[in-house]
């Protein structure tokens, strides 16, 4: 098939950024959105032009690199999908597709469609973690853990950390992705010491680094690959709200 | 046998359980109060990187931490699927630290340290408590235990799992540990960065070049020790289940500083991936072999068969590794089962669009268990081979075939996980050191956790007590030289100004290596390898494009560092595979097999570990090749049987 491509470029983070056109010749059902992306890349590169600048790694859903606004919607049309896992077959001869980076306050662009996600590395330093130290463990089988709380834990672990939640909000909160950390770790029992610290320091990196509040429309959990359900907001909400109570100074 | 001063394991000796307690003693120490002045730098932020990392940050060395991503999190370490070992026999099944140990041997063919592996077993059972202390949500029971499965093969249940994401689930354990210690300021982070070059003073590691991947600045940073956890090197394949950013650079660039390399030639191929489709393919998606369990392999009797599989009679399959393993069936071991698939291919038996494939069919299956209980075991696998392919597996019989998955081999260390060269440790898959010929289901985790977790700790600190280090910064002259190095190597690729495409030359190099030095090699082809690589790297030096600049991010450019160093890594492999004249776990030898077809082992003269020194200089690659010799006193030398 053929495809007009409809590509955001943007030389640096000072750079205004436009949209330019590119045709896709000869796109097979059977590639990936990326495999497409690169077919246009190397016509591009032996054209002596530049290669479109997008962020990628793993290509099967689980490392969190990709990114993409395709269509208007963060990872493309296709519910619980990364972008390197959407197809082609997706798509039909002569379609038109936009394909724009995550575009939020908080997610800087670097360059074409490769957008700083670091502010998520420093929302996770605030207090996305247990405080073991190597060496001081007990058995693992001391502690039991009821299956469905491990299972909801393990849900909300899931996720990938790939900001889609943002770039699908409104406001660009990032709320979706810090209530997983934070649901994942308080329904642990190992979690518990560290609750109502991890929720005060989140939420607190998670503003400082610029992302908006959240209004509950639930796009994030519809854009989410991994199905992150809204749950998890309401559950550092009640975090955040008790620890706040609790810890007026 | 060609012996070298500098391959002395530093393993202790006595009995195999008190070995490391006994090595543990006697290392040295370093005060706490002078851990802070130590700086230590970390390649890397896999499960070997960030659990070293983490665990160094946390006695008090001032740690750096580098990675190639936008963020630690991304380390390919998170795309491993089916578990990790540990012998806890939570089981009752017979599990023990022994068994553990003496599985890992003889499932790598006799072809690793048993003072390492055994250690390895030793540590394995602190690894899952550490990792459920930080909140690793494992698979349970009911009644809150922890739950195990059977996995690869084994005859007891020792894996430990997170629904088919244990490997993503361990990485953030690590990675939320040491984001810990970045938040405390003593880990700093350095993400987008690239390793270029190990900077050596006085014969000692003492930093690294890197490149900002966002600025293109070249920069240096020294330190009292190097740790690299940099991963594999299957990506010299151009298709694996690799990440696309997977690359051996940064052990590629230590090797041609003087770290050995140790048995290039050990790669392992992993049956069940989703077959390439065409040309532009840019990598392969593993699917858990667990498939293996309940679906059945077939392909066509007749060569060139192209009707659709379910026009094919039953009278008119062949269930070939049924047929020929009547005991193990479909379940023989990842490097059996891959080369009777390329065997069948090679035959014009195989099937789909490119005939680069076989049938895993699970008619018989969902007869049995009905379409709900399949489902419920391998709904999520179905889903993404449906979602990859666009065929239904629940109504079409899946199609497969091998990929590469991991390299055993890697940079050579001793007990201590040190290289050849003092000061530079190298961690988890970049290194040889634990699996031999061949990796079992579910050790890689282990490996990665083992090190970085309880081993580095202990060995790097013997490392900073018993070695005068004296005090340098990045002005010295060495990091002088290698910076500006790294800037005349990136000068010369822009300089070329070729027609090729990075991609052209590494699906070319790929080609070569999946064909000559892939799943079964022989010497005729292996001598038509080096030569065809040779050629291909005079290729492309004389007519590689690259675009744009080096002062911005530019991709192109990062790729074709990493091309540039497959194509001398997959000469060095091609050597390697040419000179073990024996078949051995991963590593088949088409002229060393037993009559039904089986790996052929030399034990007299191959009971060894084969570590090569760069010898050349620049472009101008020689090796000269040096034993480690393996003995073993508690293993067995036994000859693999699965029929």
């Amino acid at each position: 098939m053929n495809l007009n491509l409809k590509i955001w470029r943007q030389k640096n983070s000072q750079d205004k950024g436009q949209f330019m056109e590119f045709h896709a010749k000869d796109i097979s059902e059977d590639m990936s959105f990326l495999e497409m992306m690169d077919v246009v890349n190397e016509q591009l590169i032996k054209d002596g032009k530049e290669p479109v600048e997008f962020d990628h790694d793993c290509r099967e859903g689980i490392c969190g690199a990709c990114s993409m606004v395709i269509n208007g919607n963060p990872h493309g049309p296709d519910k619980a999908t990364t972008t390197c896992q959407l197809h082609m077959r997706r798509f039909k001869d002569g379609d038109s597709i936009v394909i724009e980076p995550f575009r939020a306050k908080a997610f800087p662009v670097i360059r074409d469609l490769v957008v700083d996600r670091s502010a998520f590395d420093r929302i996770i330093e605030a207090g996305g973690f247990i405080s073991a130290s190597t060496g001081n463990a007990q058995d693992a089988n001391c502690l039991p853990i009821a299956k469905d709380h491990a299972d909801r834990a393990f849900s909300a672990a899931t996720c990938i950390g790939c900001g889609a939640c943002v770039a699908a909000c409104k406001n660009a909160s990032a709320s979706l992705f810090v209530s997983a950390k934070i649901a994942h770790l308080g329904l642990l029992p190992q979690g518990q010491a560290e609750r109502e610290r991890r929720a005060l320091r989140m939420v607190a990196a998670m503003d400082e680094s610029g992302f908006g509040g959240c209004t509950n429309t639930g796009a994030c959990s519809a854009a989410c690959p991994k199905e992150i359900g809204q749950e998890n907001i309401a559950m550092m909400n009640r975090d955040f709200m008790r620890s706040s109570a609790k810890n007026r100074d | 046998m060609a012996s070298h001063e500098k391959l002395k394991s530093n393993a202790p000796s006595g009995p195999i359980e008190d070995r490391w307690q006994k090595h543990q003693f006697d290392m040295k120490l370093v005060n706490p109060a002078n851990k802070r002045k130590h700086t230590v730098i970390v390649v890397g932020t896999g499960l070997a990187g960030a659990s070293a990392a983490a665990s160094l940050a946390e006695l008090g060395y001032h740690v750096k931490s580098f990675c190639i991503s936008d963020s630690p999190r991304r380390a390919h370490s998170i795309a491993a699927q089916g578990g990790i070992n540990a012998a806890k026999n939570y089981q009752n099944d017979g599990d023990s630290v022994y068994r553990l140990f003496y599985d890992t041997v003889k499932g790598g063919d006799f072809r690793s340290r048993e003072s390492n592996v055994y250690r390895l077993a030793q540590i394995s059972p602190a690894i899952i408590d550490h990792c459920v202390a930080l909140g690793v949500p494992f698979a349970r029971e009911y009644g809150g235990m922890l739950d195990n499965r059977s996995f690869g093969g084994a005859q007891v249940s020792r894996t430990f799992y997170a629904r088919g994401q244990t490997g993503q689930q361990l990485l953030l354990g690590a990675y939320s540990a040491m984001m810990r210690q970045v938040d405390k300021k003593s880990v700093e982070m350095f993400p987008r960065r690239e390793m270029l070059d190990l900077v050596t003073v006085d014969g000692k590691a003492r930093g690294i070049t890197v490149r900002n991947l966002i600025t293109g600045e070249i920069e240096s940073h020294a330190a009292d020790a190097v740790l690299l956890c940099t991963g594999g090197y299957g990506n010299v394949y151009f298709l694996s289940t690799n990440a696309m950013n997977s690359n051996a650079t940064a052990a590629w660039r230590c090797h041609k500083k003087g770290a050995f390399f140790a048995n290039p030639c050990f790669t392992q191929i992993h049956p069940t991936c989703i077959p390439r489709s065409g040309s532009y393919q840019s990598k392969l998606t593993l699917m858990s072999e667990s498939l293996r369990n309940d679906g059945r392999v077939w392909v066509p009797k007749n060569k060139g068969d192209r009707r659709p599989p379910n026009e094919i009679p039953e009278s008119e399959r062949d269930y070939y590794l049924e047929r020929i393993y009547p005991s193990f069936g479909n379940l023989v071991p990842r490097d059996v089962a891959s080369r009777q698939a390329k065997f069948r291919v090679d035959e014009q038996r195989g099937v789909g669009p490119t005939g680069e494939a076989v049938y895993l069919d699970f008619s018989d299956a969902i007869k049995r268990l009905g379409e709900d209980q399949v489902s419920e075991k391998y709904g999520n696998l179905f889903q993404m081979y449906e979602k990859i392919t666009g065929e239904n597996p629940y109504k079409v019989p899946m199609r497969i075939y091998p990929a590469v998955h991991y390299t055993m081999g890697g940079l050579w260390v001793d007990y201590n996980l040190q290289s050849t060269i003092p000061g530079l440790h190298v961690l988890g898959e970049a290194n040889f050191s634990d699996h031999g010929a061949n990796r079992l289901g579910a050790s890689a985790l282990m490996q990665g956790l083992a090190d970085g977790y309880f081993i580095i700790p202990y060995t790097l600190g013997n490392y900073l007590g018993s070695n005068k280090i004296e005090k340098i910064t990045e002005d010295h002259e060495a990091f002088k030289a290698s910076r500006e190095e790294a800037k005349k190597r990136l000068d010369q690729f822009f300089s070329i100004q070729g027609k090729k495409t990075v991609d052209d030359f590494h699906k070319e190099l790929g080609a070569i290596m999946w064909h000559y030095v892939g799943m079964s090699r022989n010497a005729e082809g292996l001598k038509k390898a080096i030569e065809e690589i040779g050629k291909l790297r005079k290729e492309f030096w004389e007519d590689l494009k690259i675009p744009g600049e080096a002062n911005y991010k530019n991709s192109e450019i990062e790729k074709a560092g990493r091309v540039a160093d497959f194509l001398e890594l997959g000469e060095l492999m091609a050597r390697d595979a040419l000179e073990r004249q024996e078949s051995c776990g991963g590593h088949f030898r088409e002229e060393y097999q037993t009559p039904e077809n089986e790996a052929l082992r030399k034990d007299e003269e191959f009971s060894h570990v084969a570590a090569w020194e760069f010898s050349g200089k620049d472009h101008d690659l020689k090796w000269s090749r040096f034993e480690e010799p393996l003995d073993f006193e508690y293993v067995k030398l036994t000859q693999r049987s699965y029929k």
